[in-house]
């Protein structure tokens, strides 16, 4: 359970590190809607893609053993998801007489496979050069806007800051907790899915008792500090838009048009012959 | 049951090298049934790891040394770790964290239901309210409130009747002290010793609180860095005040009283518990006449 690292900030004090928060997490959206625009089969377009997220985590100094272990956590969805094409997309022409894998399937299983592996590159680049509280503050100033419509944009912020916070505290607690139960002789490995749902009432009431007292407790101590909201409170980090920023924008802003003038050439032909 | 570990590691995170930590290294120790077993060690020094192997809730790994209790060999992949479990109870730090059901009687038939699934409801009824009573509570005041009602010091009451339900022949605690008013500590050695006159033929106690190791166990051994530095009676092991230093603990009240007085050239030979130190001192002081 302690082991989870996917997306854990990596500290290097590098350009991508010193980033504004806010234009990084524009940059990650600009990024994924740029591997989206690639069209299907255009290989060229993902290279790109996958060029840039490389050039980026270079100059982040994030080792690519750390960026690798964030695929971890969707290999199921990357392997069904591929499997699903090579075995039920008919279209195409079957690679051996009669055979039901096409050309087709194979490469649309390739395509997809790339594609979900580049997003979560993209994301965990995000969240390994950013620390949860910058993430947050980012969020809150790009939803500042909404400020206008009445939405609590600092509190949504505190509350998502928040929420990250406990996570690795929760988990432990979790652990905790399993092991009390099953020295109690709780069983959480055999039966069908309804026993094993049930098996997880003695895990899940004690955790969400003590979180609602961690919650109780946290109030207390923010009130005790005086914490009165947004209304009255300044930044300890001003944000700032400096070169590493702009450099960073007109990067991804070239990926987009690399990626349509990438979409010109198409390459499946050449593939197949 | 006798629990025999040979040379037992544990190493956390073993598959990063950078993140690896030796929690347990290389531990050789006998707990004969019958003691009263003291574990200390500063934190982070493998106590824990250590105690959660003994019903399998950290398994023991290929190559990693070998442990064995009673008739159980926990090196086996095919050993009955709900048997086991039901024979060495396990009192977690703060056990009070564990409770979740509706009602104390529920909570505390929780294991009694999971290990004894065969059981009548009258021997159900019969058990919980045992349990209930060893633990200093009355049944039917309590049996049908919801736990999160009681006072701290009750819930932690209920918590460890719900372990001890089961009539667990090894009963190991983890800091099961701690948060205590001193009259909750005292209570709470008393449920102890009670317990270690009937069904309960082992205790261990993982513990910081040097006092109560001093004034209860009848052996203990000393963790350092996962590796035992220390063992033998409370005597043995505080005896040499500086090596106890060294290795993050205090001295027990007895035995700092016995420093000082050696100081001023008074040898109190005791075995440290509070009563035969005062014994001891006592003998003392009517051998000097009285002019102390």
């Amino acid at each position: 359970m302690k082991e989870m690292t996917f997306g854990q900030y990596y500290p290097t004090n590098s350009p991508v590190h010193k980033m504004n928060a806010s234009v990084k997490i524009l940059l990650v959206i600009a990024y994924i809607v740029a591997v989206f625009m690639v069209d299907y089969y255009h290989f060229l377009g993902l290279l790109a893609c996958l060029f840039a997220i490389v050039i980026a985590t270079v100059i982040a100094r994030v080792p690519f053993g750390r960026m690798l272990k964030s695929i971890k956590g969707v290999i199921f969805l990357v392997v069904f998801s591929a499997v699903l094409q090579v075995f039920f997309n008919k279209q195409g022409t079957p690679l051996w007489e009669g055979g039901f894998i096409t050309d087709e399937g194979l490469l649309t299983a390739g395509f997809i496979t790339m594609r979900i592996v580049l997003i979560v590159l993209g994301a965990s680049l995000l969240t390994l050069t950013t620390s949860p509280v910058e993430l947050a503050d980012g969020i809150e100033f790009l939803l500042y806007p909404l400020k206008y419509i009445k939405f609590p944009v600092h509190e949504f912020a505190l509350i998502m800051s928040i929420a990250l916070r406990f996570i690795p505290t929760l988990l432990e607690e979790t652990d905790r907790i399993i092991k009390a139960q099953k020295a109690r002789g709780a069983n959480f490995e055999s039966g069908n899915i309804f026993k094993r749902a049930k098996a997880l009432i003695p895990v899940l009431i004690p955790l969400l008792i003590s979180s609602f007292r961690r919650a109780d407790e946290l109030a207390d101590a923010m009130d005790a500090r005086c914490y009165a909201g947004s209304k009255v409170r300044t930044k300890y980090k001003k944000t700032t838009f400096g070169l590493g920023d702009l450099f960073g924008l007109l990067f991804f802003a070239g990926l987009i048009v690399g990626v349509v003038y990438l979409n010109g050439f198409y390459l499946y032909p050449y593939l197949v012959a | 049951m006798q629990i025999v570990a040979k040379d037992l590691t544990y190493i956390y995170s073993e598959k990063s090298k950078s993140l690896a930590v030796r929690a347990v290294d290389g531990v050789t120790l006998t707990i004969d049934e019958g003691e009263f077993f003291g574990i200390v060690g500063r934190t982070g020094s493998g106590k824990s790891t250590f105690v959660q192997h003994l019903n399998g809730l950290i398994k023991v790994g290929k190559d990693k040394g070998s442990l064995k209790i009673g008739e159980f060999d926990l090196t086996d992949k095919d050993c009955d770790f709900m048997a086991l479990r039901s024979k060495v109870g396990m009192v977690f730090q703060y056990p009070e964290a564990q409770l979740f059901a509706e009602t104390v009687f529920d909570d505390v038939a929780f294991g009694l239901k999971n290990f004894y699934p065969e059981l009548s409801p009258e021997e159900t009824t019969e058990r919980v309210k045992t349990a209930l009573t060893l633990v200093g509570l009355n049944y039917e005041e309590v049996k049908e409130k919801s736990p999160f009602e009681l006072s701290g010091g009750q819930k932690r009451r209920v918590a460890i009747a719900g372990v001890i339900v089961t009539r667990p022949e090894v009963l190991v605690l983890d800091e099961p002290a701690a948060g205590l008013d001193p009259v909750g500590k005292r209570d709470f050695i008393r449920l102890l010793k009670e317990l270690h006159k009937t069904f309960v033929k082992t205790i261990i106690i993982v513990s910081h609180d040097m006092n109560l190791v001093s004034e209860n166990c009848s052996r203990a051994v000393v963790f350092d860095k996962g590796k035992i530095a220390l063992s033998g009676t409370p005597k043995e092991i505080f005896s040499d005040a500086k090596k106890v230093a060294e290795l993050g603990l205090d001295l027990p009240v007895t035995a700092k009283l016995t420093n000082d007085l050696k100081d001023k050239g008074i040898i109190i030979d005791s075995d440290l518990t509070t009563d035969d130190f005062i014994q001891k001192y006592l003998r003392a002081v009517k051998d000097k006449g009285g002019a102390l």
